[in-house]
């Protein structure tokens, strides 16, 4: 299984914030592209400038492998303070 | 000191209670930065964290702060989850030997939290709700520390 987390204007667009997946999706690439053949809205939001990915609290740049147990975080452009 | 919290504080008591006890610190300086009401267009703020995660990144940068200005101390108070206008939603403050190393670590830290930091900020107003994202200018300011 993998926990994908949704962030800021992402659990808008997608209307949920946590789901479950099982089994986990064997790389961030493949997740995406599950994600985007269930939900194109979503799919082009993720690709969108400025969206960052993160496994198990890591920022990970491109493509990479899932293992079972991870949680994995789509990240919409930051803004505190 | 980093916390992020949903209830109020009063930046006035984190100042004192950071100033205190320091005889080898010349300079303390801090920001408060309040939520804006956008003339009543903006009802309350929506300040989202991911729990962990938004911690560590900025731990990570306040330790690299520390060392790039030569802190003392430093302290970040954020606030998390539903703000209203005036009220404070973010409070930095840090201390050195001598005012600039103080002053440039504020700005540099308030700069990162604006646009880099893991935060999504969502405003709710009378025309529905909107998610703010870092301005041009952000990103630029949070880049002017770089390399």
């Amino acid at each position: 299984v993998a926990r994908v987390l949704l962030f800021g204007r992402l659990h808008d667009i997608a209307g949920w914030r946590e789901r479950v997946f099982d089994p986990a999706p064997a790389s961030l690439s493949a997740l995406r592209a599950l994600l985007a053949s269930e939900d194109p809205a979503l799919g082009e939001a993720l690709r969108a400038k400025g969206v960052q990915a993160a496994i198990d609290k890591v920022i990970v740049r491109g493509d990479a492998p899932i293992r079972a147990g991870a949680e994995v975080a789509f990240l919409a452009p930051m803004s505190g303070g | 000191v980093i916390r992020l919290q949903s209830e109020s504080f009063e930046p006035g008591g984190l100042l004192t209670a950071f100033c205190a006890g320091r005889s080898e610190t010349g300079a303390v300086v801090s920001f408060t930065g309040l939520a804006r009401g956008g003339q009543g267009d903006v009802h309350r703020l929506e300040l989202e964290a991911y729990p962990g995660f938004t911690e560590a990144e900025i731990g990570r940068i306040a330790e690299a702060a520390q060392v790039r200005f030569a802190l003392h101390d430093l302290m970040i108070v954020h606030r998390i989850g539903e703000i209203a206008p005036g009220e404070a939603i973010v409070f930095v403050a840090t201390a050195a030997t001598h005012r600039r190393a103080a002053f440039e670590a504020a700005n540099h830290l308030m700069d990162y939290l604006k646009s880099r930091a893991p935060f999504w900020k969502k405003e709710h107003g009378a025309d529905g709700a909107r998610w703010i994202e870092p301005t041009a200018q952000d990103l630029v300011d949070a880049a002017r520390w770089d390399g």
